[in-house]
């Protein structure tokens, strides 16, 4: 499928952040509410974990993704 | 690992056709997480919408669906629901959709408490239609059909179902996508009529006439109107104006309309038919 193409997907030891770009519409939302500052827009405005060292693995940006465009996996059970 | 986008969106339909932002991506995603939680089978669900931005949630849940006409979702729900009670009957709706041209059967569903779940995704304006305003507009808010501004009084959706009589009763946000789907789960397992209402954003119909033209102006503002039920109780009249409670507002067990129809058909029927 064309949009798993272009699934980019971003790994430290702790945490793996996959960002499918076909579906992000580059709103910002993800970038601006980390309380991490993990993730910087790349030229298109889609999320890169740049600092990804510093995710805790809160899963807001996968819940607050109006696009299902953004998946943090090796999150500890939802705490709620 | 099969995540909660494989089971339950129908991923051809992706990506959706909402807007950049726009809040009902993120009260879908709330929604089959709160499933996924509960552990319910697909296909004993069924989703029912009106017509709205928001009522195209209908089209991207892989249950059985049903986009209906523009206010008439819960008259279909209730038809659903008397003929199989058994079945899980979720009702996502516009703000326009549920308080204007359906307000009747919101208040109605509410009254006979049947056993249905809404859920309304309130932008507080028609977003589909160009930006009329629609009884949960603020007062004093603009859209297309308000260009000096709203001077209507909105409703509070919570307080007008408390006091038509339904079950459930809570009020979430898009900021708040965890607290969203734990009340979200609880109506959805509560017998009777449910709502919750979602605060959500609309940036390119409400944003962009009420100065907020990103979708992360938006939901800064949003942060800031909402006050937790507990901090809100605490508040003076004049410090509540313009600000909206969220949380868990009401819970409350009382006999569902399906199984008082079932109860009477059984009376009616060892009776023999004679009063
Ligand atoms: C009977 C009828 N009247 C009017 C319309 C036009 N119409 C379509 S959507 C809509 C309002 C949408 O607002 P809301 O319910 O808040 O949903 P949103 O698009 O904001 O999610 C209206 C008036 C219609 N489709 N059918
Ligand atoms: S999981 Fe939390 S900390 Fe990690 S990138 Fe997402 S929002 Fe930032
Ligand atoms: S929240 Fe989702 S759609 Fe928006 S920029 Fe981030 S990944 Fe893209
Ligand atoms: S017009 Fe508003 S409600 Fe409709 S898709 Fe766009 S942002 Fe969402
Ligand atoms: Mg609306």
């Amino acid at each position: 499928m064309k949009q798993e193409k272009l699934l980019e997907v971003y790994q430290n030891n702790s945490v793996k952040i996959s960002v499918r770009k076909g579906w992000c519409k580059s709103c910002g939302i993800c970038v601006e509410f980390c309380p991490k500052d993990v993730l910087v827009p790349d030229n298109q405005g889609k999320p890169i974990p740049e600092n990804i060292d510093a995710c805790i693995k809160c899963s807001l940006c996968e819940l607050r993704c109006p696009d299902f465009a953004i998946t943090v996996e090796g999150v500890k059970e939802k705490d709620e | 690992m099969k995540t909660v986008i494989d089971e339950y969106i129908r991923k051809a339909m992706f990506p959706n056709m909402w807007c950049p932002g726009c809040g009902n991506g993120i009260v879908l995603g709330a929604i089959i997480r709160a499933i996924d939680d509960l552990g319910w089978d697909k296909d004993e669900i069924v989703a029912v919408s009106g017509i709205g931005c928001s009522s195209r949630i209908t089209g991207y849940v892989d249950f059985c669906s049903m986009n209906t006409t523009h206010g008439r979702a819960l008259p279909f729900a209730t038809g659903i629901k008397m003929a199989n009670p058994d079945l899980k009957v979720i009702v996502v709706m516009g703000d326009g959709d549920c308080s204007a041209i359906g307000g009747n059967h919101f208040i109605h569903a509410a009254r006979r408490n049947i056993d249905l779940t809404a859920i309304i995704i309130n932008n507080m304006i028609y977003g589909m239609t160009g930006g009329q305003y629609s009884p949960l507009t603020p007062t004093g808010k603009f859209g297309s059909t308000a260009p000096y501004g709203n001077i209507d009084q909105s409703f509070d959706l919570a307080e007008l179902a408390i006091a038509a009589g339904a079950s459930y009763v809570a009020r979430g946000t898009v900021y708040n996508p965890r607290q969203s789907t734990s009340l979200i789960k609880k109506a959805l397992d509560k017998k009777g009529f449910s709502v919750v209402e979602i605060i959500s954003d609309c940036p390119v119909s409400y944003g962009k006439m009420n100065k907020m033209k990103s979708p992360v102006d938006m939901l800064k503002w949003i942060k800031d109107i909402t006050v937790s039920k507990k901090a809100w109780d605490g508040l003076s009249p004049d410090e509540k104006r313009g600000k909206y409670a969220i949380g868990e507002f009401l819970s409350k067990d009382r006999p569902d309309y399906t199984e008082l129809y079932e109860e009477i058909i059984k009376k009616a029927q060892e009776s023999g038919g004679n009063k």
